[in-house]
């Protein structure tokens, strides 16, 4: 075999985890390379060390037959390496075309920058990742999704030799995937190397060719992919069988009306809303990125502003216009950028949970630590969450396992309604399941639960009845019997093929 | 649910000695400093290691100790405040015309001033806090505003001179040794100090002033209002400059327009040595004390070995600028160690 990149006895060490430990693993030239592991399992830290930002505690790694001690992410670049992270990393303040072409800003004469060339070149770029958005446009006004396609259009805006795709596709909808997986395809005819993170295990028998598996750090096995099917990477990944995934109950039935939403206007040029959710339902929020999905729920949530609508909780109409009012009347909200908006990042993962509610732990003002230590822990491990302890920043857990937190701080909060925004996203499948069954649980208890996901089959296997978006608009509102991913997926293009 | 997974918490390095480490790391390290400094000092300087001169730094450290301590609110929560010291002066100006009034007995007259310091550098800080959230303006541009508008205030309120004649016992307070070896003024600043950590370390009001300067969109979005929290920040560090006035008519006895020049970038710079993070979020007030203490100890200390006045500055510009860099290193190994 002819290796591009191979490994030897390779570890890496943090205070409190050992996160690899004696990973040899080569890399053929020209393959596509799988890499899965549960939630903390090490992966993002072998790319990270790909990547030059961490320097491994042992062991070796040669690129292109060459040993290759990568420094910082320049070195990285340089050697022809190219790297999409599982978290994004664009500056919120500058332009789509600007975050594209930092490296090499279009210049004219004196080092003025050259704003038609930059425009024209961003505008090219993500037209090959299918994003529609004027490139001038400021990058912390997209959603997470919208973010996720301009870094892999950044990692596509130089040649590279090996590409690093770190969970790309965690907030994607169906067509942005497929587009995501022409160009993989198209890159690897042209014989450039592809190592590729995924939580989604269906996706990757259309791209993989080899599929590594890690856990605790070590390497499980490598394998062609050829041959094997879903439920053996399951059993590779966390060592034993998930039957029915999604586990949904059917004894449960919902109730009455818990929150509803009537002619919610979030802006001029957005057309009115209204959907429903009943007490013990999981409605499912369907549509593509950029549908206007997760802005209708911030604005419900009175996180932005709207212009009119009317909210009720169980009938009777509240008045929300900014989030303290939402949670007040029962509401909670957990935020699809658990970056940005969700976590508070450099603090303890035991007060990044008992944020929402604070009085719980306190009396007169002063917080209880021993309480507060005590819910923490009890949510950690319902959760399962993968930390040296409730002390260490969040900042330093693994992807997945920062989703379990900023789920684990609306738990504590325990509101009658949650708004959901890609609750699972980068979490692995044994997670997952544990996951769903404690919105079983929740649903079980007559919470009304909305679940906006960009994963299709998990609202298929989780919802009551799923609710389609369209360009801003409520295009569809079918009954789990009538559920069939080709009927949702067509009611979710219905707007923009529409001359 | 029966698995064969691991326990969820694994921990080659207990947790109790990452903490060890941790407090090593962000609070040792200011502590051990100054204990270096000290030493040094008190080996090549003459007359350092007296009594006496220990007495003097006590005495010296008292106002910015107090000034910083409200700074430290100020920073942790993700802003900072210029106003500080002419909010000073424009107190003791409140606070010294207060007190002469010859219509009221001492007593009164040194509560009501008291009253009306801690009014004054509240209303200012309230305002700063206020201003700059309400229209979402950085902090740096509003505290700028208000020490231009406190320090005129000071002016028009003591018609631009100087005002003395004190009580007789407010200033024998003020030269107050308890037990030989306590100044008076040094124990207000532990007082606030310590008052300060309490918050800050035990109650929700402490926890959102950390919150807030680590994600305030995370708080607001968690159902809290973190205009709320930074308007207090700003009242508090208000609050402090209205003490910090009464400790320095204690140790000046006179209320002058001028007084306080320049002191607010003491106050920043003992916060910012003391190990708080100007980007907000991370940071102890007991840090504070031992940077204020840090950089009296090097003021002192260069004076007696006769590094003239201009070289001062100099020096102690240089060590904020070390305090900086050595902060940007113990991030990145705190965040190793968590
Ligand atoms: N800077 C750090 N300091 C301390 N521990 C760390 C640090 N970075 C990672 N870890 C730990 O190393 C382990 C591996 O993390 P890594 O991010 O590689 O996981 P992962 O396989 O990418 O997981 P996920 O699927 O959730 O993204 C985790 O236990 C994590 O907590
Ligand atoms: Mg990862």
């Amino acid at each position: 075999m002819d290796a591009i990149l191979s490994l030897e006895g390779v570890g890496k060490i943090f205070p409190g985890a050992v996160a690899l430990s004696e990973v040899s693993l080569s890399i053929a030239r020209g393959e596509t390379h799988i890499i899965l592991g549960e939630n903390g399992a090490g992966k993002s830290t072998l790319i990270k060390l790909l990547a030059g930002i961490y320097q491994p505690d042992s062991g070796s790694i040669a690129f292109n037959g060459q040993a290759y001690r990568p420094k910082t992410p320049h070195d990285a670049q340089l050697s022809g390496i190219r790297i999409v992270h599982q978290e994004l990393n664009l500056l919120p303040y500058l332009s789509i075309a600007e975050n594209l072409m930092l490296e090499k800003l279009p210049r004219r004469a004196f080092g003025i920058v050259d704003g038609k060339a930059l425009n024209s070149r961003a505008l090219a770029l993500l037209k090959e990742v299918g994003l529609d958005i004027d490139p001038r446009t400021r990058v912390e006004a997209l959603g997470v999704a919208q973010m996720q396609l301009v870094e892999i259009a950044k990692a596509l805006s130089n040649d590279s030799k090996l590409l690093v795709l770190d969970e790309p596709t965690a907030t994607l909808t169906p067509p942005e995937i497929e587009r995501l997986f022409a160009i993989i395809k198209r890159l690897k005819a042209k014989g450039v190397t592809i190592i590729y993170i995924s939580h989604r295990l269906h996706e990757v028998f259309e791209i993989g060719d080899r599929v590594t598996v890690l856990r605790n750090g070590k390497l499980v096995a490598t394998h062609d992919l050829q041959g094997l099917t879903v439920p053996h990477l399951v059993r590779m990944m966390i060592g034993r069988d998930i039957a029915d995934e999604y586990g949904f109950d059917a004894s449960i039935v919902p109730g009455t009306v818990a929150l509803s939403v009537a002619n919610l206007k979030r802006s001029a040029e957005t057309p009115e809303i209204s959907f429903a959710v009943r007490h013990g339902e999981i409605l499912g929020v369907a549509g593509l990125v950029g549908s206007g999905r997760t802005e209708a729920m911030r604005a419900l949530f009175g996180a932005d502003p709207k212009l009119d609508g009317v909210v009720e909780i169980d009938g009777k109409p509240v008045a929300i216009t900014a989030p303290k009012d939402a949670v007040r009347h029962g509401l909670s909200l957990l935020t699809e950028d658990r970056k940005g908006q969700g976590l508070l990042l450099d603090m303890a993962v035991d007060k990044n949970i008992t944020i929402t509610d604070l009085s719980k732990i306190s009396r007169n003002g002063l917080i209880n630590r021993r309480a507060e230590s005590a819910a923490a822990n009890d949510l950690v491990g319902q959760l399962r969450v993968k930390a040296s302890s409730i002390e260490q920043a969040v900042r330093n857990l693994s992807g997945g396992n920062q989703q379990k937190v900023v789920l684990a701080k609306w738990l504590f909060r325990g509101t009658s309604t949650l708004i959901l925004d890609e609750p699972t996203r980068g979490v692995d499948i044994g997670a997952r399941r544990e996951i769903y069954q404690l919105l079983w649980m929740l649903a079980a208890a007559k919470k009304g639960i909305i679940m906006v996901s960009s994963d299709l089959p998990e609202l298929m296997g989780m919802c009551h009845r799923i609710i389609v978006f369209s360009k801003n608009k409520i295009v569809g509102d079918v009954p789990r019997a009538a559920f069939d991913q080709e009927h949702i997926l067509s009611l979710a293009y219905q707007e923009y093929v529409r001359p | 649910m029966s698995e064969t997974s691991q326990a969820t918490i694994s921990a080659p390095v207990s947790p109790g000695r990452a903490k060890f480490l941790r407090f090593l790391v962000r609070d040792a390290g200011v502590l051990l400093a100054l204990v270096l400094i000290t030493v040094f000092f008190s080996a090549t300087a003459p007359y350092f290691a007296t009594s006496g001169n220990a007495l003097k730094i006590f005495v010296q450290i008292a106002i910015n100790t107090v000034l910083a301590a409200g700074m430290t609110f100020v920073i942790l929560s993700g802003g900072i405040d210029l106003s500080v010291g002419s909010v000073l002066a424009l107190c003791t100006v409140v606070g010294a015309t207060v007190m002469i009034d010859e219509s009221l007995s001492p007593g009164v007259a040194i509560l009501l001033a008291l009253l009306a310091c801690m009014a004054t550098g509240a209303v200012c800080g309230f305002l700063n806090g206020w201003i700059s959230t309400r229209w979402k303006i950085p902090s740096f541009i509003v505290t700028l505003g208000m020490l231009n508008m406190a320090a005129g205030a000071a002016r028009v309120v003591s018609d631009n001179s100087t005002i003395t004649g004190l009580p007789q016992s407010f200033v024998d307070f003020g030269n107050l040794i308890i037990g030989g070896f306590l100044p008076s003024i040094f124990l207000i600043a532990v007082l606030v100090i310590a008052a300060g950590w309490f918050v800050l370390r035990f109650t929700v009001f402490g926890r959102m002033i950390f919150a807030v300067g680590t994600n305030d969109e995370a708080v607001r979005l968690s159902g809290h209002n973190p205009d709320f929290y930074k308007v207090a920040a700003f009242t508090i560090s208000g609050l402090t400059a209205g003490i910090a006035a009464m400790v320095y008519l204690l140790r000046l006895n006179i209320g002058s327009p001028i007084a306080g020049v320049g002191y607010e970038l003491n106050a920043i710079a003992a916060v910012i040595i003391g190990g708080t993070s100007l980007s907000g979020g991370k940071g102890s007030i007991i840090g504070t004390l031992v940077g204020a203490c840090i950089l009296q100890v090097l003021s002192t200390g260069l004076q007696l070995l006769g590094v003239g006045d201009n070289f001062k500055p100099i020096v102690i510009g240089l060590v904020i600028v070390l305090a900086v860099i050595l902060d940007a290193y113990r991030e990145r190994l705190l965040r190793v160690i968590r």
